[in-house]
Protein backbone atom coordinates (compact mmCIF):
# COMPACT_ATOMS: atom_id res chain seq x y z
CA UNK A 1 0.00 0.00 0.00
CA UNK A 2 0.89 3.83 -0.71
CA UNK A 3 -0.31 6.15 1.08
CA UNK A 4 -0.50 9.51 -0.28
CA UNK A 5 -0.69 12.23 1.98
CA UNK A 6 -1.91 16.17 0.70
CA UNK A 7 1.15 16.50 -1.64
CA UNK A 8 1.93 19.37 -3.83
CA UNK A 9 4.02 19.99 -6.82
CA UNK A 10 4.44 23.08 -8.66
CA UNK A 11 7.03 24.31 -11.35
CA UNK A 12 8.34 27.90 -11.09
CA UNK A 13 4.58 29.16 -9.90
CA UNK A 14 2.74 26.46 -12.17
CA UNK A 15 0.77 24.43 -9.65
CA UNK A 16 0.71 20.79 -11.10
CA UNK A 17 -0.41 18.65 -7.87
CA UNK A 18 -2.67 20.34 -5.55
CA UNK A 19 -2.87 19.20 -2.41
CA UNK A 20 -3.47 15.63 -3.46
CA UNK A 21 -4.67 12.70 -0.84
CA UNK A 22 -4.44 8.95 -2.30
CA UNK A 23 -4.39 5.69 -1.14
CA UNK A 24 -2.99 3.07 -3.54
CA UNK A 25 -3.97 -0.26 -2.65
CA UNK A 26 -1.78 -3.49 -2.83
CA UNK A 27 -3.42 -6.58 -4.96
CA UNK A 28 -5.01 -4.33 -6.97
CA UNK A 29 -4.62 -2.14 -10.07
CA UNK A 30 -5.27 1.85 -9.20
CA UNK A 31 -5.62 3.61 -12.46
CA UNK A 32 -4.59 7.96 -12.84
CA UNK A 33 -6.55 9.06 -15.64
CA UNK A 34 -7.06 12.38 -16.91
CA UNK A 35 -6.19 14.17 -19.70
CA UNK A 36 -2.94 15.21 -21.47
CA UNK A 37 -0.98 17.54 -19.09
CA UNK A 38 -3.31 16.92 -16.36
CA UNK A 39 -0.08 15.75 -14.15
CA UNK A 40 -0.38 11.62 -14.04
CA UNK A 41 3.47 11.74 -15.10
CA UNK A 42 4.11 14.63 -12.98
CA UNK A 43 2.54 12.24 -9.64
CA UNK A 44 4.17 8.92 -10.89
CA UNK A 45 7.59 10.71 -10.92
CA UNK A 46 6.45 12.28 -7.37
CA UNK A 47 5.56 8.68 -6.04
CA UNK A 48 9.11 7.41 -6.83
CA UNK A 49 11.00 10.71 -5.67
CA UNK A 50 12.16 11.63 -9.12
CA UNK A 51 10.46 14.91 -8.69
CA UNK A 52 10.71 16.08 -4.86
CA UNK A 53 7.75 16.82 -3.44
CA UNK A 54 7.09 20.63 -2.10
CA UNK A 55 5.40 19.70 1.03
CA UNK A 56 3.12 16.72 2.26
CA UNK A 57 4.13 12.88 2.37
CA UNK A 58 4.30 9.64 0.64
CA UNK A 59 4.36 6.57 2.85
CA UNK A 60 5.44 3.05 1.17
CA UNK A 61 4.43 0.66 4.07
CA UNK A 62 4.78 3.09 7.28
CA UNK A 63 8.43 4.24 5.08
CA UNK A 64 7.77 8.01 4.76
CA UNK A 65 9.77 7.79 1.29
CA UNK A 66 9.55 11.85 1.70
CA UNK A 67 12.04 12.04 4.97
CA UNK A 68 14.97 8.91 3.48
CA UNK A 69 18.45 9.46 2.65
CA UNK A 70 19.95 9.08 -0.94
CA UNK A 71 20.65 5.38 0.49
CA UNK A 72 17.76 4.57 1.98
CA UNK A 73 15.32 5.32 -0.87
CA UNK A 74 17.44 3.32 -2.67
CA UNK A 75 16.85 0.45 -0.68
CA UNK A 76 13.19 1.15 -1.10
CA UNK A 77 13.91 1.53 -5.29
CA UNK A 78 15.03 -2.33 -5.32
CA UNK A 79 11.34 -3.18 -4.45
CA UNK A 80 10.30 -0.89 -7.31
CA UNK A 81 9.64 -1.43 -11.18
CA UNK A 82 8.51 0.85 -13.27
CA UNK A 83 8.07 1.71 -17.28
CA UNK A 84 8.49 5.16 -18.04
CA UNK A 85 6.12 6.73 -20.76
CA UNK A 86 8.88 6.67 -23.14
CA UNK A 87 10.27 2.97 -22.53
CA UNK A 88 13.64 4.14 -21.19
CA UNK A 89 15.23 1.51 -22.44
CA UNK A 90 19.37 1.53 -22.21
CA UNK A 91 20.09 2.14 -25.60
CA UNK A 92 23.59 0.35 -25.33
CA UNK A 93 21.89 -2.93 -24.40
CA UNK A 94 20.18 -5.81 -26.45
CA UNK A 95 16.38 -6.32 -25.27
CA UNK A 96 17.40 -9.62 -23.84
CA UNK A 97 20.29 -7.44 -21.78
CA UNK A 98 17.90 -4.75 -21.09
CA UNK A 99 15.63 -7.59 -19.08
CA UNK A 100 19.03 -9.24 -17.65
CA UNK A 101 20.16 -6.00 -16.57
CA UNK A 102 18.56 -5.65 -13.03
CA UNK A 103 18.85 -9.33 -12.33
CA UNK A 104 22.59 -8.96 -12.57
CA UNK A 105 22.35 -5.89 -11.00
CA UNK A 106 20.62 -7.05 -7.75
CA UNK A 107 20.05 -10.59 -7.59
CA UNK A 108 22.07 -13.70 -6.70
CA UNK A 109 21.08 -15.53 -9.80
CA UNK A 110 23.01 -17.96 -11.70
CA UNK A 111 23.59 -16.88 -15.80
CA UNK A 112 20.99 -19.96 -16.48
CA UNK A 113 18.86 -18.94 -13.97
CA UNK A 114 18.78 -15.59 -15.15
CA UNK A 115 18.17 -16.35 -18.74
CA UNK A 116 15.24 -18.15 -17.82
CA UNK A 117 13.76 -15.46 -15.76
CA UNK A 118 14.72 -12.84 -18.90
CA UNK A 119 12.86 -16.03 -21.41
CA UNK A 120 9.99 -16.05 -18.92
CA UNK A 121 9.65 -12.08 -18.93
CA UNK A 122 9.78 -11.87 -22.54
CA UNK A 123 7.51 -14.52 -23.22
CA UNK A 124 4.87 -12.52 -20.72
CA UNK A 125 4.78 -10.01 -23.03
CA UNK A 126 4.54 -11.54 -26.25
CA UNK A 127 7.81 -10.90 -27.29
CA UNK A 128 9.62 -14.40 -27.84
CA UNK A 129 11.62 -14.00 -30.49
CA UNK A 130 13.58 -10.37 -30.06
CA UNK A 131 16.08 -11.11 -27.79
CA UNK A 132 18.87 -10.12 -30.05
CA UNK A 133 17.48 -7.06 -31.19
CA UNK A 134 18.52 -2.97 -29.78
CA UNK A 135 15.83 -0.68 -28.50
CA UNK A 136 16.35 1.39 -32.37
CA UNK A 137 15.25 -1.96 -34.16
CA UNK A 138 12.00 -2.18 -32.17
CA UNK A 139 8.83 -0.52 -32.96
CA UNK A 140 7.14 1.61 -29.78
CA UNK A 141 4.64 -0.73 -28.89
CA UNK A 142 7.93 -3.54 -28.86
CA UNK A 143 9.69 -1.13 -26.24
CA UNK A 144 6.43 -0.73 -24.71
CA UNK A 145 6.97 -4.22 -23.95
CA UNK A 146 10.08 -4.75 -23.31
CA UNK A 147 9.99 -1.74 -20.51
CA UNK A 148 7.24 -4.19 -18.82
CA UNK A 149 9.17 -7.18 -19.12
CA UNK A 150 12.20 -5.06 -17.96
CA UNK A 151 10.54 -3.59 -15.08
CA UNK A 152 8.50 -6.82 -13.83
CA UNK A 153 12.20 -9.14 -13.71
CA UNK A 154 12.42 -8.18 -10.45
CA UNK A 155 9.49 -9.24 -9.04
CA UNK A 156 8.47 -5.98 -8.02
CA UNK A 157 6.83 -4.79 -4.43
CA UNK A 158 5.44 -1.94 -6.16
CA UNK A 159 4.70 -1.05 -10.10
CA UNK A 160 4.41 2.01 -11.56
CA UNK A 161 3.30 2.02 -15.26
CA UNK A 162 2.90 5.26 -17.19
CA UNK A 163 0.87 4.90 -19.88
CA UNK A 164 1.52 0.90 -20.77
CA UNK A 165 -0.38 0.38 -23.64
CA UNK A 166 -0.23 3.57 -25.41
CA UNK A 167 1.25 2.93 -28.64
CA UNK A 168 0.00 -1.00 -28.86
CA UNK A 169 -2.78 -2.15 -30.67
CA UNK A 170 -6.39 -3.10 -29.01
CA UNK A 171 -5.09 -6.61 -29.11
CA UNK A 172 -2.27 -6.31 -27.74
CA UNK A 173 -3.34 -3.65 -25.23
CA UNK A 174 -5.69 -6.08 -23.91
CA UNK A 175 -2.71 -8.94 -23.57
CA UNK A 176 -0.60 -6.19 -21.56
CA UNK A 177 -3.22 -4.80 -19.68
CA UNK A 178 -4.36 -8.68 -18.40
CA UNK A 179 -0.87 -9.47 -18.07
CA UNK A 180 -0.35 -6.31 -15.36
CA UNK A 181 -3.59 -7.23 -13.32
CA UNK A 182 -2.50 -11.15 -13.27
CA UNK A 183 0.33 -10.59 -11.56
CA UNK A 184 -0.31 -7.70 -9.50
CA UNK A 185 -3.03 -10.14 -7.55
CA UNK A 186 -0.62 -12.77 -8.25
CA UNK A 187 2.28 -11.24 -6.20
CA UNK A 188 0.17 -8.73 -4.40
CA UNK A 189 1.53 -5.62 -5.87
CA UNK A 190 0.69 -2.49 -5.61
CA UNK A 191 0.27 -0.82 -8.84
CA UNK A 192 0.09 2.58 -9.96
CA UNK A 193 -1.07 3.05 -13.59
CA UNK A 194 -1.53 5.93 -15.37
CA UNK A 195 -3.64 6.11 -18.28
CA UNK A 196 -6.08 7.74 -20.72
CA UNK A 197 -7.33 4.59 -22.31
CA UNK A 198 -11.54 3.60 -21.54
CA UNK A 199 -10.73 0.70 -22.64
CA UNK A 200 -8.10 -0.45 -20.02
CA UNK A 201 -10.29 1.59 -17.57
CA UNK A 202 -12.96 -0.48 -17.97
CA UNK A 203 -10.89 -4.00 -18.53
CA UNK A 204 -8.82 -3.56 -15.30
CA UNK A 205 -9.62 -0.37 -13.11
CA UNK A 206 -10.30 -2.08 -9.54
CA UNK A 207 -9.37 1.55 -8.22
CA UNK A 208 -9.96 4.72 -10.33
CA UNK A 209 -8.53 7.86 -9.44
CA UNK A 210 -9.41 10.66 -11.51
CA UNK A 211 -6.80 13.81 -11.98
CA UNK A 212 -8.68 17.27 -12.96
CA UNK A 213 -6.75 21.03 -12.14
CA UNK A 214 -4.62 19.35 -10.25
CA UNK A 215 -7.01 18.04 -7.64
CA UNK A 216 -8.36 14.61 -6.97
CA UNK A 217 -11.60 15.38 -9.25
CA UNK A 218 -13.07 11.83 -8.43
CA UNK A 219 -12.53 8.33 -7.19
CA UNK A 220 -14.45 4.89 -7.81
CA UNK A 221 -13.95 1.89 -9.82
CA UNK A 222 -14.81 0.81 -13.12
CA UNK A 223 -18.51 0.43 -12.54
CA UNK A 224 -19.10 3.37 -10.38
CA UNK A 225 -17.49 5.29 -13.80
CA UNK A 226 -20.14 4.46 -15.73
CA UNK A 227 -22.91 5.46 -13.59
CA UNK A 228 -21.37 8.84 -12.16
CA UNK A 229 -23.18 11.70 -13.21
CA UNK A 230 -20.31 13.83 -12.40
CA UNK A 231 -19.90 16.36 -15.39
CA UNK A 232 -15.72 16.36 -16.10
CA UNK A 233 -15.92 12.77 -15.76
CA UNK A 234 -18.74 11.61 -18.27
CA UNK A 235 -16.85 14.01 -20.30
CA UNK A 236 -13.82 12.61 -19.98
CA UNK A 237 -15.43 8.84 -20.71
CA UNK A 238 -17.95 9.76 -23.25
CA UNK A 239 -15.16 11.62 -25.20
CA UNK A 240 -14.77 9.05 -28.19
CA UNK A 241 -18.14 8.56 -30.19
CA UNK A 242 -17.73 4.73 -29.91
CA UNK A 243 -18.50 5.62 -26.25
CA UNK A 244 -21.48 8.03 -27.12
CA UNK A 245 -23.22 5.58 -28.93
CA UNK A 246 -22.74 2.62 -26.47
CA UNK A 247 -24.18 4.80 -23.93
CA UNK A 248 -26.72 6.09 -26.37
CA UNK A 249 -27.78 1.97 -26.96
CA UNK A 250 -27.52 0.94 -23.57
CA UNK A 251 -30.35 4.17 -22.29
CA UNK B 1 25.21 50.93 -17.01
CA UNK B 2 27.61 50.61 -14.73
CA UNK B 3 25.37 49.64 -12.04
CA UNK B 4 23.52 46.88 -14.50
CA UNK B 5 27.06 45.35 -15.46
CA UNK B 6 27.83 45.21 -11.71
CA UNK B 7 24.43 43.19 -11.13
CA UNK B 8 24.83 41.10 -13.78
CA UNK B 9 28.53 40.18 -13.05
CA UNK B 10 27.43 39.43 -9.34
CA UNK B 11 24.68 36.84 -10.96
CA UNK B 12 27.55 34.88 -12.73
CA UNK B 13 29.70 34.86 -10.02
CA UNK B 14 27.03 33.23 -8.23
CA UNK B 15 26.15 31.07 -11.28
CA UNK B 16 29.51 29.61 -10.94
CA UNK B 17 30.23 29.03 -7.26
CA UNK B 18 26.44 27.18 -8.12
CA UNK B 19 27.72 24.95 -10.87
CA UNK B 20 31.29 24.26 -8.79
CA UNK B 21 28.89 23.42 -5.69
CA UNK B 22 27.29 20.92 -7.82
CA UNK B 23 30.21 19.39 -9.55
CA UNK B 24 31.48 18.57 -6.37
CA UNK B 25 28.71 16.95 -4.83
CA UNK B 26 28.23 15.25 -8.44
CA UNK B 27 31.86 13.90 -7.43
CA UNK B 28 30.92 12.90 -3.96
CA UNK B 29 28.44 10.85 -5.05
CA UNK B 30 30.81 9.26 -8.12
CA UNK B 31 33.35 8.39 -5.48
CA UNK B 32 31.36 5.73 -3.66
CA UNK B 33 31.81 1.93 -3.88
CA UNK B 34 30.45 0.23 -6.72
CA UNK B 35 27.46 -1.53 -6.38
CA UNK B 36 28.30 -5.00 -8.00
CA UNK B 37 32.25 -5.10 -8.43
CA UNK B 38 31.93 -7.37 -11.63
CA UNK B 39 30.15 -5.19 -13.67
CA UNK B 40 32.45 -2.24 -12.77
CA UNK B 41 35.21 -4.48 -14.12
CA UNK B 42 33.43 -5.03 -17.20
CA UNK B 43 32.68 -1.39 -17.48
CA UNK B 44 36.01 -0.13 -17.51
CA UNK B 45 37.70 -2.22 -19.32
CA UNK B 46 35.03 -1.50 -21.76
CA UNK B 47 35.53 2.50 -21.51
CA UNK B 48 38.96 2.00 -21.26
CA UNK B 49 39.28 0.27 -24.97
CA UNK B 50 36.52 2.90 -26.38
CA UNK B 51 38.41 6.07 -24.80
CA UNK B 52 41.26 4.88 -25.01
CA UNK B 53 42.66 2.20 -27.84
CA UNK B 54 40.37 4.14 -30.03
CA UNK B 55 42.11 7.29 -29.83
CA UNK B 56 45.30 5.72 -30.94
CA UNK B 57 45.13 6.21 -34.74
CA UNK B 58 44.42 10.14 -34.01
CA UNK B 59 47.21 10.18 -31.71
CA UNK B 60 49.73 8.32 -33.89
CA UNK B 61 48.66 11.13 -37.10
CA UNK B 62 48.92 14.20 -34.44
CA UNK B 63 52.14 13.13 -32.48
CA UNK B 64 54.39 11.72 -36.43
CA UNK B 65 53.25 15.49 -38.14
CA UNK B 66 53.61 17.71 -34.68
CA UNK B 67 57.28 16.07 -34.14
CA UNK B 68 58.12 16.61 -37.80
CA UNK B 69 57.16 20.52 -37.64
CA UNK B 70 58.29 20.78 -33.95
CA UNK B 71 61.85 19.24 -35.30
CA UNK B 72 62.41 21.55 -38.82
CA UNK B 73 60.81 24.92 -36.93
CA UNK B 74 63.58 24.23 -34.12
CA UNK B 75 66.43 23.16 -37.01
CA UNK B 76 65.55 26.89 -38.44
CA UNK B 77 65.24 28.79 -35.45
CA UNK B 78 68.74 27.51 -34.28
CA UNK B 79 70.85 27.88 -37.44
CA UNK B 80 73.59 29.05 -35.98
CA UNK B 81 77.52 27.85 -35.97
CA UNK B 82 77.72 28.43 -32.05
CA UNK B 83 74.74 25.88 -31.08
CA UNK B 84 75.75 21.86 -31.85
CA UNK B 85 73.80 20.53 -34.28
CA UNK B 86 72.46 17.74 -31.61
CA UNK B 87 70.65 20.11 -30.06
CA UNK B 88 67.64 20.13 -32.26
CA UNK B 89 66.88 16.49 -31.35
CA UNK B 90 67.53 17.43 -27.66
CA UNK B 91 65.32 20.32 -28.23
CA UNK B 92 62.70 18.67 -30.05
CA UNK B 93 62.57 15.86 -27.16
CA UNK B 94 62.18 18.31 -24.03
CA UNK B 95 59.09 20.07 -25.94
CA UNK B 96 57.74 16.74 -26.75
CA UNK B 97 58.01 14.72 -23.52
CA UNK B 98 57.48 18.86 -21.62
CA UNK B 99 54.07 19.85 -23.29
CA UNK B 100 52.80 18.55 -27.00
CA UNK B 101 52.49 14.83 -25.67
CA UNK B 102 50.70 15.62 -22.33
CA UNK B 103 49.28 19.18 -22.92
CA UNK B 104 48.41 19.32 -26.43
CA UNK B 105 47.44 15.81 -26.76
CA UNK B 106 45.45 15.95 -23.68
CA UNK B 107 43.61 19.13 -24.79
CA UNK B 108 42.75 17.13 -28.15
CA UNK B 109 41.19 14.13 -26.63
CA UNK B 110 39.14 17.03 -24.15
CA UNK B 111 37.54 17.34 -27.81
CA UNK B 112 37.29 13.99 -28.96
CA UNK B 113 36.57 11.93 -25.31
CA UNK B 114 34.83 14.89 -23.81
CA UNK B 115 32.26 15.76 -27.01
CA UNK B 116 31.45 12.03 -26.72
CA UNK B 117 31.21 11.45 -22.96
CA UNK B 118 28.46 14.16 -22.32
CA UNK B 119 26.69 13.77 -25.37
CA UNK B 120 26.55 9.67 -24.65
CA UNK B 121 25.78 10.72 -21.11
CA UNK B 122 23.11 13.61 -22.04
CA UNK B 123 21.48 11.35 -24.37
CA UNK B 124 20.81 8.92 -21.23
CA UNK B 125 19.43 12.13 -19.31
CA UNK B 126 17.26 13.01 -21.72
CA UNK B 127 15.66 9.78 -22.63
CA UNK B 128 14.61 8.72 -19.06
CA UNK B 129 17.23 6.27 -19.03
CA UNK B 130 19.15 7.81 -15.79
CA UNK B 131 15.76 7.90 -14.34
CA UNK B 132 15.32 4.23 -15.18
CA UNK B 133 18.70 3.52 -12.94
CA UNK B 134 18.01 5.89 -10.54
CA UNK B 135 14.48 4.23 -9.58
CA UNK B 136 16.65 0.35 -9.93
CA UNK B 137 17.78 1.68 -6.99
CA UNK B 138 21.09 2.20 -8.59
CA UNK B 139 23.38 5.37 -7.82
CA UNK B 140 23.70 6.64 -11.44
CA UNK B 141 26.00 9.29 -11.21
CA UNK B 142 28.74 6.66 -9.95
CA UNK B 143 27.42 3.92 -12.26
CA UNK B 144 28.07 6.12 -15.54
CA UNK B 145 31.03 8.31 -14.33
CA UNK B 146 33.06 6.11 -12.37
CA UNK B 147 34.32 3.56 -15.04
CA UNK B 148 35.12 6.33 -17.36
CA UNK B 149 36.96 8.22 -15.14
CA UNK B 150 39.06 5.73 -13.71
CA UNK B 151 39.65 3.89 -17.34
CA UNK B 152 41.15 7.62 -18.61
CA UNK B 153 43.14 7.87 -15.43
CA UNK B 154 44.63 4.31 -16.57
CA UNK B 155 45.31 4.31 -20.12
CA UNK B 156 45.76 7.91 -21.17
CA UNK B 157 49.59 8.04 -19.40
CA UNK B 158 50.53 5.08 -21.83
CA UNK B 159 49.22 6.94 -24.82
CA UNK B 160 50.70 10.08 -23.87
CA UNK B 161 54.19 7.41 -23.85
CA UNK B 162 53.30 5.92 -26.79
CA UNK B 163 52.62 9.80 -28.00
CA UNK B 164 55.84 10.68 -26.98
CA UNK B 165 57.64 8.28 -29.02
CA UNK B 166 55.40 9.03 -31.94
CA UNK B 167 56.85 12.67 -31.65
CA UNK B 168 60.26 12.15 -31.60
CA UNK B 169 60.10 9.43 -34.47
CA UNK B 170 58.34 11.48 -36.65
CA UNK B 171 60.97 14.24 -35.90
CA UNK B 172 63.76 11.89 -36.48
CA UNK B 173 61.92 11.06 -39.84
CA UNK B 174 60.98 13.79 -41.47
CA UNK B 175 63.73 15.92 -40.21
CA UNK B 176 65.87 13.70 -41.93
CA UNK B 177 63.97 13.28 -44.77
CA UNK B 178 64.22 17.53 -45.04
CA UNK B 179 67.28 17.60 -45.02
CA UNK B 180 67.50 19.75 -41.49
CA UNK B 181 69.46 17.23 -39.38
CA UNK B 182 71.35 14.02 -39.63
CA UNK B 183 69.77 11.04 -38.59
CA UNK B 184 73.24 10.16 -36.32
CA UNK B 185 73.36 14.17 -34.65
CA UNK B 186 69.13 13.87 -34.07
CA UNK B 187 69.67 10.68 -32.23
CA UNK B 188 72.86 11.49 -30.01
CA UNK B 189 70.75 15.05 -29.59
CA UNK B 190 67.34 12.93 -28.35
CA UNK B 191 69.42 10.76 -26.06
CA UNK B 192 71.90 13.89 -24.57
CA UNK B 193 71.40 14.96 -21.15
CA UNK B 194 67.99 13.18 -20.58
CA UNK B 195 66.22 13.88 -17.39
CA UNK B 196 63.69 10.96 -16.61
CA UNK B 197 61.76 13.37 -14.44
CA UNK B 198 59.95 15.47 -17.39
CA UNK B 199 58.58 12.06 -18.06
CA UNK B 200 57.41 11.42 -14.79
CA UNK B 201 56.12 15.42 -14.55
CA UNK B 202 54.70 14.90 -18.01
CA UNK B 203 52.94 11.33 -16.43
CA UNK B 204 51.68 13.52 -13.99
CA UNK B 205 50.13 16.11 -15.44
CA UNK B 206 48.07 13.50 -17.97
CA UNK B 207 46.85 11.82 -15.12
CA UNK B 208 45.15 15.33 -13.45
CA UNK B 209 44.20 16.01 -17.17
CA UNK B 210 42.49 12.78 -17.82
CA UNK B 211 40.77 13.36 -14.46
CA UNK B 212 39.03 16.66 -15.28
CA UNK B 213 38.29 16.21 -19.09
CA UNK B 214 36.30 12.60 -17.94
CA UNK B 215 34.82 14.49 -15.19
CA UNK B 216 33.76 17.33 -15.95
CA UNK B 217 32.00 16.07 -19.23
CA UNK B 218 30.09 13.26 -17.18
CA UNK B 219 29.28 16.23 -15.37
CA UNK B 220 28.08 18.58 -17.87
CA UNK B 221 26.16 15.02 -19.54
CA UNK B 222 24.33 14.06 -16.23
CA UNK B 223 22.90 17.47 -15.79
CA UNK B 224 21.41 17.98 -19.14
CA UNK B 225 17.87 18.95 -19.33
CA UNK B 226 15.79 19.42 -22.23
CA UNK B 227 16.01 17.46 -25.17
CA UNK B 228 18.50 16.82 -28.10
CA UNK B 229 19.15 20.95 -28.84
CA UNK B 230 20.47 20.84 -25.21
CA UNK B 231 22.21 17.32 -25.30
CA UNK B 232 24.76 19.11 -28.05
CA UNK B 233 24.73 22.21 -25.42
CA UNK B 234 26.07 20.44 -23.12
CA UNK B 235 28.63 18.84 -25.26
CA UNK B 236 30.09 21.93 -25.97
CA UNK B 237 30.20 23.23 -22.57
CA UNK B 238 31.84 20.01 -21.61
CA UNK B 239 34.81 20.61 -23.94
CA UNK B 240 34.59 24.23 -23.26
CA UNK B 241 35.71 23.70 -19.73
CA UNK B 242 37.63 20.86 -19.80
CA UNK B 243 39.83 22.68 -21.50
CA UNK B 244 40.15 25.68 -19.86
CA UNK B 245 40.64 23.85 -16.45
CA UNK B 246 43.09 21.97 -18.46
CA UNK B 247 45.04 24.35 -18.91
CA UNK B 248 44.55 26.53 -15.61
CA UNK B 249 45.55 22.56 -14.13
CA UNK B 250 48.66 22.95 -16.46
CA UNK B 251 50.08 26.00 -15.25
CA UNK B 252 49.74 25.01 -11.61
CA UNK B 253 51.08 22.24 -12.39
CA UNK B 254 54.33 23.85 -13.42
CA UNK B 255 54.53 26.08 -11.21
CA UNK B 256 54.52 23.49 -8.50
CA UNK B 257 56.44 20.81 -10.09
CA UNK B 258 59.36 22.18 -12.03
CA UNK B 259 60.00 25.65 -9.93
N1 LIG C 1 9.95 19.10 -15.66
C1 LIG C 1 8.94 19.96 -15.81
N2 LIG C 1 9.15 21.29 -15.74
C2 LIG C 1 8.14 22.17 -15.88
N3 LIG C 1 6.87 21.81 -16.09
C3 LIG C 1 6.58 20.52 -16.17
C4 LIG C 1 7.60 19.51 -16.05
N4 LIG C 1 7.02 18.30 -16.16
C5 LIG C 1 5.71 18.53 -16.36
N5 LIG C 1 5.43 19.85 -16.37
C6 LIG C 1 4.09 20.45 -16.53
O1 LIG C 1 3.22 19.76 -15.69
C7 LIG C 1 1.98 19.54 -16.33
C8 LIG C 1 1.60 18.08 -16.23
O2 LIG C 1 2.47 17.32 -17.03
P1 LIG C 1 2.42 15.73 -17.09
O3 LIG C 1 3.57 15.29 -17.90
O4 LIG C 1 2.30 15.19 -15.72
O5 LIG C 1 1.07 15.45 -17.87
P2 LIG C 1 0.38 14.06 -18.16
O6 LIG C 1 -0.89 14.02 -17.40
O7 LIG C 1 1.33 12.96 -17.93
O8 LIG C 1 0.06 14.18 -19.70
P3 LIG C 1 0.12 13.07 -20.87
O9 LIG C 1 -1.14 12.29 -20.77
O10 LIG C 1 0.15 13.87 -22.12
O11 LIG C 1 1.34 12.26 -20.65
C9 LIG C 1 2.11 20.03 -17.75
O12 LIG C 1 1.43 21.25 -17.86
C10 LIG C 1 3.59 20.26 -17.94
O13 LIG C 1 3.80 21.40 -18.70
MG1 LIG D 1 2.35 11.64 -19.07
Amino acid sequence: MIEVRNISKSFEDKLVLDDLSIIFEEGKTNLVIGGSGSGKTVLIKCLVALYKVDSGSIIYHGRDFTLLNEDEKRDVRKEIGMVFQGGALFDSQSVEENVAFPLQMFSPMSPEERKERVNFCLNRVNLPNAHNLYPSQLSGGMKKRVAIARAIALNPKYLFCDEPNSGLDPKTSIVIDNLIKEITEEYSITTVINTHDMNSVLEIGDKIIYLFKGKKWWEGDKHEILETDNEEINNFVYASELFKRIRKASI
Amino acid sequence: MLFKNDVRLKHQMLQFLHTTGEYFLFLKGVFSKPQKFAWFRKQLFYEMNSLGINSLPIITIISLFMGAVITIQTAYNIDSPFIPLYAVGLATRDSIILEFSPTIISLILAGKVGSSISSEIGTMRVTEQIDALEIMGINSASYLALPKIIAAIIINPFLIIISMFQGILGGWFFGSLAGVVTSTGFVYGVQYAFQPFYVTYALVKTVFFAFLITSISSFFGYYTSGGALEVGASSTKAVVYSSIFLLVMNYLLTQLLLS
